[in-house]
């Protein structure tokens, strides 16, 4: 067996676990601080498929902002008082049918279907520079697009979550 | 069988897009079954994350170029905004409902 194998089972496992410790647990904040467990094995998989500039990205973004971020949403809308960070569920049963269909019928699709692979990637490409000219040539259009909705997110989340009302 | 533990022991294309369905029908869970909007957040979070894996295990395996990866740097600028955005939302109808369970949010003015 080889050590990449291993390596993908380890996350793998580590990702699901947490995953259905984020879907089952009755604590906000338990379910935050399992979250970054499976940031980090997401991560660990665009390692393992050779996207190393994915990866950082991966761990700056979502393990340094949006889960912070999450963190300060749960601080910041629960009574803290009454120490009530705990969250109930809702149709559970319905919900477990249609997901474990869904999951069903993906694995079968996925399992049935011969996939095409023309071409591996080269093992070892530095993926940094490549996605850098990308941006500039082929993706230049969508890449400026991304940085207006950045601005246009950053002012209108300032707006919306202002205390005060001008109107 | 033993072609199945053969498939097992060497991890391709076919082991990512698994575990990357498990991820997302966990994420789909947590939006349908979570009364917390802040808990549905956290599993859109993991479903994009497991369109991202998609996306990064066929340009691997695939394709053979890095298009899939592009995508994906683009799908986390855009969970990026998406996060900001809703969580502003959040804390505006906490401000004004007192409460963010979504089962509780049903009225559109005071």
């Amino acid at each position: 067996m080889e050590f990449t194998t291993i390596i993908f089972y380890v996350f793998a496992l580590l990702m699901l676990t947490s995953a259905a410790f984020v879907v089952m647990s009755k604590n906000i904040v338990r379910a935050a601080f399992a979250l970054l467990f499976t940031l980090m094995g997401v991560a660990a998989f665009y390692a393992l498929l050779m996207a190393d500039f994915l990866a950082i990205t991966q761990i700056l973004v979502y393990v340094g902002g949006i889960l912070v971020l999450l963190v300060f949403g749960v601080m910041l809308t629960n009574r803290q008082i009454s120490v009530d960070v705990k969250t109930g569920t809702i149709q559970t049963f319905p919900a477990l049918l249609i997901v474990a269909a869904l999951a069903g019928t993906l694995g079968g699709v996925i399992w049935s279907t011969q996939w095409p692979t023309l071409t591996h990637l080269a093992e070892g490409t530095a993926t940094a520079p490549v996605i850098g000219h990308m941006f500039l040539s082929v993706y230049l259009l969508p890449f400026e697009i991304a940085s207006v909705i950045l601005l246009v997110a950053l002012v209108g989340a300032a707006l919306i979550a202002r205390r005060e009302r001008t109107t | 069988m033993s072609e199945f533990i053969a498939w097992l022991g060497n991890p391709g294309l076919t082991h990512y897009l698994i575990v990357s369905a498990l991820l997302f029908s966990f994420g789909l869970f947590a939006i349908l079954t979570r009364r917390n909007a802040i808990m549905i957040l956290m599993g859109i979070e993991l479903v994009l994350n497991a369109s991202s894996i998609n996306f990064v295990a066929f340009s691997r395996y695939s394709t053979g170029t890095i298009d899939g990866q592009v995508v994906s740097v683009f799908v986390i600028i855009l969970a990026a905004a998406e996060a900001a955005i809703a969580l502003a939302i959040v804390l505006n109808i906490y401000q004004n409902f007192n409460t963010v369970n979504v089962d509780e949010i049903n009225r559109l003015k005071d």
